[in-house]
């Protein structure tokens, strides 16, 4: 309809005369956010490429005897791209991202799907069991994982007591430990933008599929699956993107063998206070979940927001 | 339906979502100096942090952030929702739209690095800003602005954009039509903006990390320090009293949420069932 | 429409209380709003009707402030409104929707207007009343819009509108979110209330039946422009194209070419038969045209017509096909008959139940005689 059409020169622009009413609704938060990303990240960028001793830098542009000088220092990006090491972390860090985003999906998917299911008058409840661990603090969910995986933790305790085992199992400071620890961190994020979507589903779909000669498990596959596809995608890039940088949970719960990037950024810019090795691989890592990045970007764009944040 | 493995597969999620969690409070009662061997029951820890200056300074500063960063992000949060929602075309309105999405994933070691490195460059040329409150409130609120944004987006989208040409249609200016329409009907995704950006600001701990100095060490990042080292039964004692809290705020939202729907239902269909009968009578 | 209308008093006079004048509308390259020019009278309730983006409620949507026309003008009783935003206007819309604010009662949504006037309390207060009065709701004044029934919220949508007396009512398709009972009883209740206050209307509609029957003249719309201007009868009766004989009720066309032109009658021959015209047209011999005939207007028989059934001996072996009965549909009030001619073609026709017609029973299968006056027909150019 006209309508639809209309929205695009909405009348109300049109009435805020004196522009300043649309535009300080525009410009203030913009500000504040070139101030507080694009201006602070260029910064990082500029250090990325710069001579430094640590955490004093040079200029990159000088200007002496008349001539022009413009420095840009690449080796930390060589570095970064060539050693073993770092390239291996890489890797590494998005394969535990990955891993983490599958596991949330194979877990959440199915929990989201029986929470929409449910009875409506449960709902409500089964939401909220959901949310409560999502507003308690991340950090000391991830620590309560240390005291049950612990050489001295209860799993091991219990094992023991029960006499099943006589040595402790090593579960800590692994790639399984820190595994679980992503998963359970992510989980809800993946639950919730999938249940809100399944809930909104018309079930007559489903009616109709059966009516058609589908059975229900391929009507699941055929029809539900496919719709739901919006609420995978959100799901996979809220779970995906941050996982790549993760450095709470590969610290608590991580070990020498779990490399994540998150964790290397961190050690170059605290123990080893190089800032502009820092800033190389801060940019390295935006380069890594760039694509992801402009996936979830257009899919906000498209479906107008995440809900069930 | 699919009842039996669907009612198993929820009950498993919840048993994997909450058994750590009541660990957690389980242990904080522990007499032992091994916090995951049990020892008798014991409230002494919490004693223990009541008196721990660390703690208690650490979250006096968490709180006192987390309130300043829920009030500015939900004001900037609104800002950007309706420039999202109400103009559908300005200028440089991808990189707008980006701006306002990526803080949702993007990595907290990059924000925090990046904003840090930005004052370190502030500082140099004008003096100011000091790491400290201020620039932990600023990592915060930059997160926290686009959370904001997000929800109250959500809800923007959903209320009916008649209402503000009816208001406009009866003689209200633009602004009026804001604050005499739109604002109550969106108050309640503010509120909801308001405490999840509070909470997210509560809890932050690597951006704060990277933004805080000498004397504003936020409860974070003394939980952090410690579950480093190891094992703690402090932590537990903290981390119960959080979920307490926590419990008690979700569980009350909850319950008036949904009282007020189910009230709301309720006189809905007693209208229409009077409708009906009017006609039909008439 | 270059002239002024203002008169010594420098408005207008009532019969161009609303001047339309040469209104458009662009989107990108589309024309939603095509060059249109309308007078409506002061007190007169119009309907813009078509099917969707015909550019009505884009049309409807400038008069009321929201869109910002791309040229043209809008006269509101002599005043330019077209640039005016809509808190300014003296008109008010009542929207499809209802838009009732859901967090005000029944007595602050109708005194939201007033409000922002500045009018005082107690005069307010009086207005509210008189408007919750007139449609009937005083007893709920204090309920909020979810408590009420669709009817209801409608009630108070319309008291809205009128409580700041504007010059100008606008209503954005009033009865479509009724049911049909509902719609019936709500077509003539707001017609009364409407009448009643004296407040000129412009309803917009794709429901050729709303319009039919609550406007008093009807504007036609299609791809943003107007087809036809004037009373639900001259619509009907005299349809100015095929579209319009086509959107308004039921039709039979059939398509001929003309024989015979006189100034006074006309012979028009088309595979199902020979038309016997009995007006005059504005056209040639050999023209290729249209001729539309509505349903009421057949008669249907068992046997051939007489020439004393005629109306005019003239008309005798014209006007008449034969067929058979290929469908009947039984309304209560009338019964449509479809019937099916020797040439294949199906032609509707109707005929009220308000006698038995025990004589002239009529059952599927059987052949019958449909036949008309040459007077009933519209011709019409392709």
């Amino acid at each position: 309809m006209n309508i639809a059409k209309s929205i695009g020169k909405n009348g109300i622009v049109r009435f805020l005369k004196r522009d300043w009413g649309k535009r300080s609704v525009i410009g203030i938060p913009y500000f504040f956010l070139i101030m507080l990303f694009t201006v602070p990240f260029l910064v990082v960028l500029k250090l990325s490429v710069s001579e430094t001793d640590g955490i004093h830098f040079e200029d990159l542009t000088s200007y002496a005897d008349g001539i022009f000088n413009i420095k840009i220092k690449l080796s930390n990006y060589i570095f970064l791209g060539t050693d073993p090491l770092y390239v291996e972390t890489y890797w590494s860090s998005i394969k535990f991202a990955a891993i983490n985003t599958v596991i949330c999906l194979i877990i959440g998917y199915p929990f989201a799907y029986f929470m929409a299911r449910s009875p409506a008058s449960m709902r409500p409840a089964l939401l909220m069991l959901v949310s409560l661990p999502f507003w308690t603090s991340y950090l000391l969910r991830v620590y309560a994982w240390k005291g049950l995986l612990d050489d001295n933790g209860v799993f091991n305790n219990l094992l023991m007591w029960m006499h099943l085992i006589d040595q402790p199992i090593k579960m800590m400071y692994t790639g399984f430990s820190m595994t679980i620890g992503m998963v359970y961190t992510y989980v809800p994020f993946m639950i919730l933008p999938l249940y809100s979507n399944l809930v909104k589903m018309d079930l007559r779909l489903l009616e109709a599929a059966n009516d058609l000669g589908a059975t229900p498990w391929k009507a699941f596959w055929l029809v539900t699956v496919p719709l739901s596809k919006n609420g995978i995608v959100a799901g996979a890039m809220l779970v995906f993107i941050p996982s790549v940088g993760e450095y709470v949970i590969p610290e608590l719960l991580g070990g020498p063998s779990t490399l994540m990037i998150g964790r290397v950024l961190w050690d170059e810019f605290f123990s080893n206070n190089d800032w502009a090795m820092a800033s190389s691989v801060a940019v390295t890592m935006v380069g890594l979940i760039l694509i992801p990045l402009a996936i979830f970007n257009k899919y906000q764009a498209d479906s107008g927001g995440v809900r069930g944040v | 339906m699919n009842s039996k493995l669907g009612k198993t597969w929820l009950f498993a999620g919840y048993v994997f979502l909450y058994l750590p969690i009541i660990t957690l409070i389980v242990f904080s009662f522990n007499d032992s100096k091994m916090v995951t061997l049990w020892g008798g029951f014991t409230f002494k820890w919490y004693g223990v942090i009541a008196h721990d200056t660390e703690v208690v300074d650490g979250f006096i500063l968490s709180m006192k952030i987390a309130l300043m960063t829920a009030t500015a992000s939900v004001v900037l949060g609104m800002l950007a929702a309706f420039a999202m929602v109400r103009y559908k075309s300005f200028f440089g309105r991808t990189t707008f739209s980006a701006h306002i999405n990526a803080p949702l994933v993007v990595p907290e070691v990059i924000t925090g690095l990046s904003l840090l490195l930005f004052f370190v460059m502030c500082e140099r040329l004008f003096g100011m800003p000091e790491r400290g409150i201020f620039t932990i409130w600023a990592g915060h609120t930059s997160v926290g602005m686009a959370y904001a944004a997000v929800v109250i987006q959500s809800r923007l989208l959903e209320m009916d954009k008649s209402l503000e040409e009816a208001a406009m249609d009866l003689g209200c200016r633009p602004f009026q039509v804001f604050y005499l329409v739109t604002l109550p009907l969106i108050v309640q995704s503010i509120m909801a903006a308001w405490l999840l950006t509070f909470t997210i600001s509560l809890d932050d701990v690597v951006s704060t990390a990277f933004l805080s100095g000498p004397g504003s060490t936020t409860l974070p990042i003394v939980i952090l320090s410690r579950a480093r080292l190891g094992l703690d039964p402090t932590v537990n004692a903290i981390a119960t009293i959080t979920v307490a809290v926590v419990a008690v705020g979700v569980l009350a939202s909850s319950l008036w949420l949904s009282r007020q729907e189910r009230r709301r239902v309720a006189e809905q269909s007693a209208a229409y069932r009077e409708g009906m009968l009017v006609a039909i009578e008439a | 429409m270059a002239d002024s209308v203002a008169n010594s008093t420098g408005r207008s006079d009532d019969s161009r209380f609303v001047r339309i004048d040469r209104l458009s509308k662009h989107f990108d390259e589309v024309a939603a709003v095509d060059d249109v020019s309308l007078d409506i009278k002061k007190g007169e309730i119009f309907a813009l009707l078509g099917s969707s983006g015909c550019g009505k409620s884009t049309l409807l949507r400038m008069l009321a402030g929201f869109e910002l026309p791309t040229s043209g003008n809008i006269y509101l009783d002599g005043a330019d409104i077209a640039k005016m935003p809509p808190y300014e206007r003296p008109i008010n819309m009542m929207f499809q929707s209802y838009a009732l604010f859901p967090h005000l009662t029944v007595w602050e949504n109708v005194a939201f207007g007033l409000k922002r006037d500045g009018m005082p309390k107690e005069q307010i207060a009086e207005r509210v009343e008189s408007m919750l009065g007139i449609v009937k709701l005083k007893p709920y004044a204090k309920r909020k819009p979810h408590q009420l029934s669709g009817g209801q919220q409608q009630r108070v949508a319309l008291a809205r509108c009128f409580a700041k007396s504007p010059k100008l009512l606008l209503l954005d398709e009033p009865l479509g979110a009724l049911d049909r009972k509902l719609r019936e009883q709500t077509q003539f209740e707001l017609v009364n209330i409407i009448k009643k206050v004296g407040v000129t209307c412009v309803m917009v509609t794709h429901d050729q039946e709303e319009a039919m029957i609550m406007a008093d003249r009807i504007a036609v719309m299609q791809e943003g422009r107007f087809l036809q201007v004037g009373h639900p009868r001259e619509i009907y009766e005299t349809p100015s194209c095929l579209f319009v004989a086509g959107f308004i009720g039921d039709v039979n066309l059939f398509k001929g070419t003309v024989e015979v032109d006189e100034p006074d009658h006309v012979v028009i021959g088309s595979p199902e038969c020979r038309h016997y015209v009995s007006h005059g047209i504005t056209g040639t011999r050999e023209m290729q045209v249209s001729i539309a005939l509505r349903p009421e207007k057949i008669c249907l028989q068992k046997h051939e017509p007489t020439i004393e059934q005629r109306e005019s001996p003239a008309e005798h072996g014209y006007n008449c096909v034969r067929g058979t009965i290929d469908g009947i549909a039984y309304f209560g009030q009338f019964t449509l008959f479809h019937v099916k001619l020797d040439s294949g073609t199906v032609i509707k026709a109707s005929r009220e139940n308000a006698a038995r017609h025990e004589d002239t029973k009529l059952e599927r299968g059987q052949q019958v005689y449909a036949w008309w006056d040459g007077s009933d027909v519209v011709v019409l150019l392709n």
